[in-house]
């Protein structure tokens, strides 16, 4: 099909500075406000993140390869397994959901761009400067050591005077900001961008997670911010909320904390059981089975998630009542999720499967994720968490759950997404290599440390005892860290060679059912050449095989009609990244006690606040020649 | 590709059961309880497993037959285009709820049986327990004794624990004898268990919430004897006898270097002089130290040799812990000098001297 180039009108200019209207360069990038564009920025910053979490792994493993190694001391091992951590909650799986989101969301619900462009910007940006404050903290005394949980009183002046903790506090309270700006926008783009006859529940699965998880990140996030702002006023103006001399009660951070991080919890993997939702039925060719099933148990994963948080403190001693009710909404909430793992074992049935690497990731999800799933059902029980929390019998938990989970299932996205976003196929069998790498050496790090855990290593420790029976469990572990990063380079490696000699994807290499795979590959900026319309659920596999939907496929005139004032594409601007450095350089002068350094950012991030309002939308509009015929 | 799925799925189901018959009794394993709350928590932890074995074999079934029969074949004709099945949908609810039932039915009874509030009557032992960056201190209020890093406790006996914390938050986990409970600052916690008349012996357990610095080291023993031996024991600390054995010089020696090092400016060395106490409650009491399996918050073994090491270079044993290095390295005096503050502390409660280095030096009772 020949590429028409559409006519352009530009609309206002900028009223302080010119608006840049560059398309390529670093500057395009800096000034960006094209959803697809930060997309990709936050699946960057997501992977490198992960990569340095995962160098911080291998150094933990090779440290408890046997008992009594010396390769880092107490203090760097709390360093290094509180930034691995913190980078894989906060810097690494949960962004990378936002910005898988970022970029497939308003391609999946027909819509352009997200609803607020220049604040998707200023999330992104936030969560970039966020996290390199928190990774700056390497090279300027010392990383945060007091465990990703951060439990008071660790975080006390008194017990961990040094700037470590400020690093944390506030690199992770301004990420909060981004992360809470960039669910707002999701909420609102679903809610009112969606195409004209994509009703709720004809939005394609991974929509809908990411709809529930925006909510959930609202609602969680807020007891967290606080809890943050509480430690930052405590070390940095002297009040006494954890201070324990003065009678504070640090029990009050384990609760904060967990009505926040429990949802976390879901935040990270909502989205992935979005990604499997969308890859086991492409590559079974069935629609999901149970589609408002499905959205309804993520629905209630959603509320019960924030109703289960003092699981994570059953042996904190508040009573047999309180851990009895948690208990309860804990195995409860077990109920939803088992429903989507049976749903997903649905799809597969009666399909035509076809194992391509995103799909054997999905079925790895599938495996781990139920082994994950029934050891949370063990620890939901206080009595027996008490024996196994805070052992690696729970590290091992949440990482089937949250590596094996939603990592395995990112993975699978990766596979999926990429020839869309960059035109080029990754080669299969090199990825199927890079799964079995990755898999077993995943169980293998992982599956023994339930029996660790079990047979009383503790987490968070440096080294283990000699002579009780810790030996095997550790070196099997260590061993299975060498194969899965193995894995892990080579899917790397699967990247860039697909990028220089990947063969051209096209539209729809795969067969997909979603609406995203009617565009370009990689999309053209202004996304859909016609406004999509929808009349069914899996709108582009009816649009291509209508009589095994039942459907009459719409017209595309009827789309047209919705561009008839051109195509709207918003202005980039500078201001969300302006905006976001004067937070980040006014935490530097907070934490360095340079109050003129902070009050001056302060005061710039108040002014590019009203200069991003007062610029305005800006941008321009798209007229495709009308009669051009869509394919 | 499904014989990849069954060679994983296989090696999981199975696996596990076998190793849990065979290997994974231990020192420090939940698999070993000696009370009838690690038993109980032990329990609940089996029938959840069991419980977990149909429900692997049928999802992990249904997988691996679905992926091997629904394979894409050469027709590849276009499957059916369902979109669900109310009444399979209704089943696979229902399914998990039942599960659920099951499990949380016994989850409830060992809940209230094991974590409810007791009341200490005359018969049970109540230790007050408060953690330390790194070590334990375990005060018997109603005896008037303290110790540190040994909780001694008599076979068949219900024990209540009252936890609270020096500085941050320490858990209290002796993993055969009950799961743990977190010492809290500003926050009292009761943890109990019980032994039976037979579980007379020595098991470790260490904290379990990160505390920073030796957080990995910050372990102790519980030591169960009989009652008899229990009383004695209690005796001992009523009445600590400080017995400087003429013939041994080495003791002699220890006994005037623990004031002139100043050991005794942190530590309390019960009746180092009739009637004074020394030292401060922050750092761990060493009256009748002679009696100890471990040093170092139950690190080491307390050979002469090990108590030695520890005190010439604490930070090599235990890094991170505050226990200052009093000698350089160079100093010629050094090993003398250690090995003779060694030996004064290890002859601390212990009838003869001699007795008490035969003791020591056969690596704990």
């Amino acid at each position: 099909m020949a590429t028409t180039q559409p006519t352009i009108t530009s609309s206002t200019r900028g009223k302080l500075f010119v608006r840049p209207t560059w398309t390529t360069g670093i500057g395009s990038w800096l000034t960006t406000v094209d959803h697809k564009r930060l997309g990709i920025l936050y699946m960057l910053t997501s992977f490198t993140f992960m990569a340095a979490a995962a160098t911080e792994a291998f150094i933990m493993r090779l440290q408890l390869l046997t008992p009594n190694m010396s390769v880092v001391n107490p203090e760097q091992f709390n360093q290094l397994f509180t930034m691995h951590g913190v980078t894989m909650v906060f810097l690494s799986i949960m962004p990378l959901g936002i910005g898988i989101a970022n970029y497939f969301v308003p391609l999946q619900i027909g819509a352009r761009d997200l609803a607020f462009p220049r604040l998707n910007a200023f999330g992104y940006w936030v969560y970039l400067f966020g996290g390199l404050m928190i990774y700056s903290s390497w090279f300027l005394g010392g990383a945060p050591d007091m465990g990703w949980v951060a439990y008071a009183p660790l975080t006390s002046l008194s017990h961990n005077p040094g700037l470590n903790v400020d690093f944390y506090m506030f690199g992770l309270f301004i990420s909060g900001v981004g992360t809470t700006a960039t669910a707002m926008n999701l909420i609102v783009t679903m809610v009112n961008m969606r195409a004209p006859g994509m009703t709720m529940m004809r939005m394609p699965v991974f929509a809908w997670m990411m709809l529930i998880t925006s909510f959930m990140i609202i609602f969680a996030f807020p007891p967290l911010t606080i809890a943050f702002l509480e430690i930052i006023l405590d070390r940095t103006f002297g009040t006494l909320f954890f201070v324990q001399e003065a009678g504070a009660l640090p029990i009050l951070w384990q609760h904060l904390f967990w009505i926040f991080g429990h949802p976390e919890v879901y935040i990270i993997i909502l989205p992935a059981f979005g990604v499997i939702s969308e890859i086991i039925p492409t590559f079974s060719r069935k629609p999901i089975f149970g589609y408002p099933i499905m959205i309804l148990s993520g629905i209630l994963i959603g509320f019960m998630g924030f109703a289960v948080w003092t699981h994570h403190m059953f042996t904190t001693g508040l009573g047999p009542v309180v851990n009895t009710a948690f208990s309860l909404t804990s195995f409860i909430i077990g109920i939803p999720t088992g429903v989507k793992i049976f749903n997903w074992l649905g799809t597969l049935w009666g399909g035509s499967i076809r194992f391509t690497t995103s799909l054997l990731y999905a079925l790895a999800f599938l495996v781990t994720f139920t082994l994950g799933g029934i050891t949370g059902i063990m620890v939901a029980m206080p009595t027996f968490d008490a024996q196994v929390h805070d052992t690696y019998f729970v590290v091992a938990h949440f990482h089937y759950v949250m590596g094996g989970g939603a990592l395995l299932a990112f993975f699978g996205a990766l596979y999926y997404w990429f020839p869309k976003i960059t035109g080029k196929m990754m080669d299969e069998k090199l990825g199927k290599v890079a799964w079995v790498f990755t898999v077993i050496g995943f169980h293998l790090i992982f599956f023994p440390q339930h029996l660790a855990g079990l047979m009383g290593m503790p987490r968070r420790i440096q080294t283990y005892p000699e002579g009780i029976g810790l030996e095997l469990v550790n070196m099997l572990s260590t061993i299975g860290s060498w194969v899965m990063g193995v894995g892990l380079i080579l899917i790397f490696y699967g990247v860039i060679h697909a990028l220089v000699r990947g063969k051209p994807a096209g539209k729809d290499p795969w067969d997909a059912r979603t609406l995203e795979w009617t565009t370009e590959s990689p999309p053209a900026y202004y996304g859909f050449k016609t406004q999509p319309v929808v009349n069914s659920l899996d709108a582009f596999w009816a649009e291509k095989y209508p009589e095994s939907m039942h459907v009459t496929p719409p017209d595309p005139a009827e789309g047209r009609a919705y561009d008839a004032a051109g195509v709207h594409i918003p202005g980039q601007s500078w201001f969300p990244i302006l905006g976001a450095l004067a937070l980040a350089v006014g935490c530097y002068g907070l934490m360095y006690d340079n109050m003129v350094l902070a009050v001056i950012c302060g005061l710039s991030f108040i002014f590019t606040i009203f200069a991003w309002a007062f610029e305005g939308v800006g941008g321009t509009h798209l007229h495709f020649d009308v009669a051009e015929e869509h394919v | 590709m499904p014989m990849r799925w069954l060679r994983r799925g296989l090696p999981v189901a199975f696996l596990a059961p076998l190793l849990a018959s065979c290997s994974l009794q231990g020192e420090q394993s939940t698999f070993s309880p000696i009370g009838s709350i690690a038993q109980d928590q032990l329990d609940l932890f089996m029938w959840t497993w069991y419980l977990s074995i149909p429900v692997m074999v049928g999802v992990f079934g249904a997988l691996i037959y679905a992926v091997f029969k629904f394979r894409r074949r050469k027709d590849d004709k276009l499957p059916v285009q369902s979109h669900g099945n109310p009444i399979v949908e209704l089943i696979l609810v229902i399914v998990p709820v039942i599960i659920i039932v099951l499990v949380a039915i016994p989850t409830i009874r060992s809940v209230f049986r094991t974590q409810s509030h007791v009341v200490a009557t005359a018969d049970d032992v109540v230790v007050n327990v408060v953690g330390h960056q790194w070590w334990w201190s375990f005060e018997y209020p109603e005896l008037g004794i303290t110790t540190a890093n040994e909780l001694h406790i008599p076979a068949g006996k219900r024990v209540i624990l009252h936890l609270n914390s020096a500085d941050v938050v320490h858990a209290f986990w002796a993993p055969r004898l009950a799961g743990k409970v977190d010492l809290i600052p500003n926050q009292d916690n009761q943890l109990w268990f019980d032994t039976n008349e037979d579980s007379v012996g020595i098991y470790s357990g260490q904290c379990a919430e990160l505390c920073l610095g030796a957080h990995a080291y910050m372990r102790f023993r519980v030591v169960v004897s009989e009652q008899s031996d229990y009383e004695a024991w209690v005796a001992k600390f009523q009445k600590p006898a400080i017995q400087t054995v003429a013939s041994d010089p080495l003791v002699t020696q220890g006994r005037q270097l623990v004031a002139a090092k100043g050991c005794i400016g942190c530590h309390n060395i019960g009746n180092y002089t009739e009637g004074m106490r020394y030292g401060q409650p922050l750092y761990p009491d060493l009256t009748n130290f002679g009696l100890r399996n471990t040093v170092g918050a139950g690190v080491l073994d307390a050979t002469p040799e090990n108590v030695a090491a520890w005190i010439a270079d604490p930070q090599s044993v235990k890094p991170g812990n505050r226990m200052p290095t009093l000698w350089e390295a160079n100093d010629p005096n050094r090993d003398q000098e250690t090995a003779a503050i060694a030996a004064f502390l290890l002859s601390l409660g212990v009838n003869d001297s001699n007795q008490a280095l035969a003791r020591a030096s056969s690596g704990g009772n």
